[in-house]
């Protein structure tokens, strides 16, 4: 749990929408996080999992129904949000359209009281630091997407907030300038310290940005942990699914040995996979592996085997998607470096081998 | 301390006050200059009239009420169909059901035209449409007036083209109330159908062309029922002003075209009998209100059907 | 062999509507542009055109009558636009952007039902209504013309604010509040600013319905409280010079000078 060195600790927060009768939508369904101070905090999950009702929560914006939320140990649950020293980059940048772009950069401090030359020196800075000192006096609906974009963070991170909160901020983006802008996000929470609360359904743009990940669905997070944490050991099969690409397979526990379990697969063949945490429940079990960790040989000496139902060619790598014999499919994704594809054609039975130490049992 | 839910309430009735005391100026000006009276009226048509106009306050009849359809004779005391006021009341509702389709048919063709312009073009011709719109309804009655007075444009032209030999008497017929009222009406006709016209999705008419539809067939079955809504906004916002128009048939009927607004009018004028005045205004305000209900009701189910 | 030109098919024509079109424009502007015409007749007569002459312009100027109405005209007019503005401004920032409350649909009911009653049943109820208060009070001032007119300016104004604030987005108050603007700095850096279009146009829309309205006028002025319009309803009555025309003529063109500021504001929004 958190303790009073954490930037945002949520408690037990709840947030219940009143729907018609006696309906009830459990926006936030009990979650509580810790994020630390200077990190790079991500929410993630689909459209409708909470992410966006917590962050604005955070922000103000609306009220927990129960619990708690501490910003450095103090209780901001019931401050509106022009009291709290938090600040958001929306999903629509919400420019003010009647200022130039220094005006709004400089609204915050403003707001805050600070002197005229105090506010001119903060906003020439965060002109430099987000690029944008040639422009400052454009109306917003004069520069692009981009630059709205750039100039919504300056206006956020200029009255120095401890918390800078991030509402899908890249989503109007085109693919390009979201990878450009990934990169100055990070070199901005890195120049300027300050805890970063990220909002998105990206799951590529949360493992390449991301200190720490709090996967979300349904009014509760999932797992929190480092993006290698979730993506090697994911917790459980939406986790598994959510990110990246996964195979499931069936099997039964035979032994164990170290941390160890040894299984036998509902399809034939066996495998050798790493315990969760909790330990293993009774009776039939769930196994993820990735498909890059898996490869086509041999049926003898494989770990078990498949018949070939498609062949997807993808530039740097073939998928093979395969049919076990119990019906689950499996896809193996082969890197095409130059000859080191295995000919294979549709029809085909196959082997498949997996690396060792890459399988995972995850709770169902 | 308090939850944070009983703050969101807190917050919330907060609000709905606030808001009560923002809406209160506007709704105190239009209860005291608007709706009060309204009220006041209803009461008038149930009093005795006064002998010099005005009502003999607390003193209660019916009289107002019959003599909206009933007259009594002077003599005999016995009561008739008040034929004055029936067809005065006939033709109120007469000549704005004809404005109203004359209004529509030239109205919806005028719409397409404009909706079917470049997108910079639209603007002006919907331009030429307003200014007419905005002119001071006494200065278009007026306008008109030139248009069909014995001396006027219609008749000098038939008379130059040698098509009559004398002028033709428009003037304070039904005719000239109703040449008034279709050319007063019409943009209050052509704005709604716009409306609905510009949000309409060529690529329907193409489909239906696309489906070996005719030109009639595409304004039957695809145009016409997509601007419905607008068709009918359009014909209520043409019959209900025109049922109760004043100024239209007071300059170009006179006294021989009157209509329901002018029959009210004598009642506080010359005819010195308030309750008749306000019992013809409860009747109008209740024919009004019906055509608008009736337009409520068919805007919903039309709206329910094209599920939004 | 001959060559046929072909003429493309075309998905936005209907046969004769073209035709129709244009004759409706043709007779909406026919009769406003014959009255202008004889407004410029030297003669006496609106039939019979004698001349080029502004005789008449200068008449209806130097006519005392008319000046008087002129200014009443404009004084009811302006003081009822501002005054219906300013309420039909706080009722649309009551009654948008916020779930059903307890009384918001009555309240939507009661600021359009001026639209809803027919002009003459308004007039002939405020008639009655204001004459007893003249008799009570003794006051017959210019008063119940600005009262009556923001009553039925109200709704006019109301349109175009609530429409801009709609179409407002509610984050960027949001964000000004994000920003440390209490409420009533939100209110007064972010939401007016972007409201005052719709502010001008309304305001615009209400002084026009004023200086247009004769129905209501007529019933609730006291003896010798003409406006222009009912000043010149009276003088239909009377034998029709030109002065009429002069005076119709120099009203359509502020009323075109009104619509196309109000045309050029509108459209700028979007």
């Amino acid at each position: 749990m958190g303790s009073d060195s954490a930037a945002i600790d949520v408690r037990g927060v709840s947030r219940i929408f009143k729907g018609a009768g006696q309906d009830e939508v459990r926006a936030l369904d009990n979650v509580s996080v810790a994020i630390r101070q200077n990190e790079f905090f991500t929410l993630l999950g689909p459209s409708g999992c909470g992410k966006t009702t917590l962050l604005r929560l955070i922000a103000g914006f609306d009220f927990p129904t129960e619990g708690e939320i501490r910003l450095y140990g103090e209780d901001i649950a019931a401050l509106p949000p022009y009291k709290r020293p938090v600040n958001t980059v929306f999903q629509n940048y919400a420019l003010f359209p009647h200022m130039t772009v220094a005006q709004n950069i400089g609204f915050g401090l403003e707001m805050l009281g600070k002197l005229k030359e105090e506010i001119a020196a903060r906003v020439a800075e965060m002109l430099a630091l987000v690029r944008m000192s040639e422009l400052k006096d454009r109306r917003t609906s004069q520069i692009s997407g981009g630059q709205q974009q750039r100039v919504a963070l300056a206006r956020a991170l200029a009255p120095r907030p401890k918390v800078l909160l991030l509402d899908e901020p890249l989503s109007a983006l085109d693919f390009k300038l979201r990878k450009d802008m990934q990169i100055e996000l990070k070199r901005l929470q890195h120049e300027t310290g300050i805890t970063f609360i990220f909002v998105t359904h990206d799951q590529e743009e949360a493992l390449t940005m991301s200190d720490r990940i709090a996967v979300m669905n349904k009014g509760r997070i999932l797992q929190v942990g480092s993006p290698q944490d979730i993506y090697v050991r994911p917790s459980e099969r939406f986790v598994a699914n959510f990110i990246g690409d996964t195979n499931f397979l069936k099997a039964r526990a035979v032994g164990a040995k170290g941390g160890k379990v040894k299984l036998d697969l509902s399809s034939g063949g066996s495998l050798s996979a790493d315990l969760p945490p909790e330990g293993l429940s009774v009776g039939e079990v769930t196994v993820v592996v990735r498909p890059e960790n898996a490869s086509i040989s041999e049926i003898k000496g494989s770990d078990f085997a498949g018949n070939v139902e498609n062949i997807v060619y993808f530039g740097t790598d073939t998928h093979v998607h395969l049919k076990l014999a119990d019906g689950l499919p499996f896809i193996v994704r082969q890197q095409n470096s130059a000859g080191s594809t295995a000919a294979v054609k549709i029809g085909d039975k196959v082997g498949v081998s997996v690396v060792p130490g890459t399988a995972k049992v995850i709770r169902d | 301390m308090a939850t944070a839910d009983e703050i969101a309430e807190h917050a919330r009735l907060a609000d709905i006050r606030q808001r009560w005391w923002l809406s209160a100026p506007a709704l105190i000006i239009i209860f005291f200059a608007a709706i009060g009276p309204l009220a006041i009226v209803l009461l008038y048509s149930f009093m005795v009239k006064g002998d010099y106009g005005d009502v003999k306050y607390w003193q209660f009849s019916l009289d107002a009420w019959t003599n909206v359809l009933l007259e009594r004779d002077i003599f005999d005391e016995t009561l008739s169909i008040a034929d004055a006021h029936l067809v005065i009341l006939w033709r109120s509702v007469w000549l704005s059901f004809l404005t109203t389709v004359a209004t529509l048919l030239l109205g919806f063709p005028t719409a397409f035209f404009i909706s079917t312009r470049s997108e910079h073009r639209r603007d002006l011709w919907l331009f030429l449409i307003t200014i007419p719109f905005w002119t001071n309804i006494l200065i278009r009655t007026f306008a008109m007036q030139e248009v069909v007075r014995n001396e006027g444009i219609v008749n000098s032209v038939l008379m130059a083209l040698g098509v009559i030999n004398s002028p033709v008497q428009i003037m304070f017929t039904d005719w000239a109330v109703l040449f008034g009222m279709i050319y007063v009406y019409l943009p209050l006709m052509v704005l709604p159908i716009y409306a609905s016209m510009e949000k309409l999705d060529f690529r329907m008419v193409e489909a239906g062309y696309d489906l070996y539809a005719t030109r009639l067939g595409v304004l039957r079955r695809i145009i016409i029922p997509l601007v419905k809504p607008g068709i009918i906004a359009g014909s209520i916002l043409v019959f209900i002003p025109a049922l109760g128009a004043y100024v239209i048939p007071r300059v170009l009927g006179g006294g021989k075209s009157m209509m329901l607004g002018n029959l009210i009018e004598l009642q506080f004028g010359q005819g010195r009998n308030w309750p008749l005045g306000a019992a013809l205004s409860i009747t109008l305000m209740v024919i009004v209100t019906i055509a608008l209900l009736a337009y409520v009701r068919n805007a919903m189910r039309s709206g329910a059907s094209h599920g939004h | 062999m001959a060559i046929r030109a072909r003429r493309s098919f075309s998905i936005k024509t209907q046969p004769g509507f073209t035709t129709i079109a244009m004759a409706c424009f043709f007779l909406l502007y026919l009769p406003i542009a014959t009255l202008v015409v004889y407004a410029f007749n030297s003669g006496e007569s609106v039939a019979v055109w004698q001349g080029f002459s502004l005789r008449w312009f200068q008449s209806a100027w130097q006519n005392s009558l008319v000046q008087e109405a002129a200014w009443r005209s404009f004084l009811v007019a302006g003081f009822a636009a501002a005054l219906a503005t300013i309420c039909a401004t706080m009722a649309a920032i009551a009654t948008t952007r916020t779930v059903n409350y307890p009384g918001l649909t009555f309240k939507y009911a009661f600021i359009n039902q001026p639209l809803m009653v027919p002009e003459i049943v308004t007039a002939v109820a405020l008639l009655i209504f204001f004459s007893r208060i003249k008799v009570w009070t003794g006051y017959t001032g210019i008063g119940y013309l600005v009262l009556a007119h923001t009553a039925f300016c109200i709704p006019f104004a109301y349109l175009p604010i609530r429409a801009r604030l709609e179409n407002m987005d509610l984050t960027l108050e949001r964000a000004a509040a994000d920003l440390y603007a209490p409420p009533w700095q939100a209110f007064r850096r972010v939401t007016l600013p972007l409201l005052t279009p719709g502010i001008i146009a309304g305001f615009m829309l209400a002084f026009v319905i004023s200086l247009d309205d004769v129905v209501i006028t007529e019933f609730v002025k006291s003896p010798g409280q003409e406006t222009l319009p009912t000043y010149m309803l009276g003088q239909l009555r009377r034998v029709v010079t030109p002065e009429i025309n002069a005076i119709s003529a120099a009203f359509l063109a502020l009323s075109l000078l009104l619509v196309t500021a109000f045309f050029f504001l509108n459209r700028k929004k979007s």
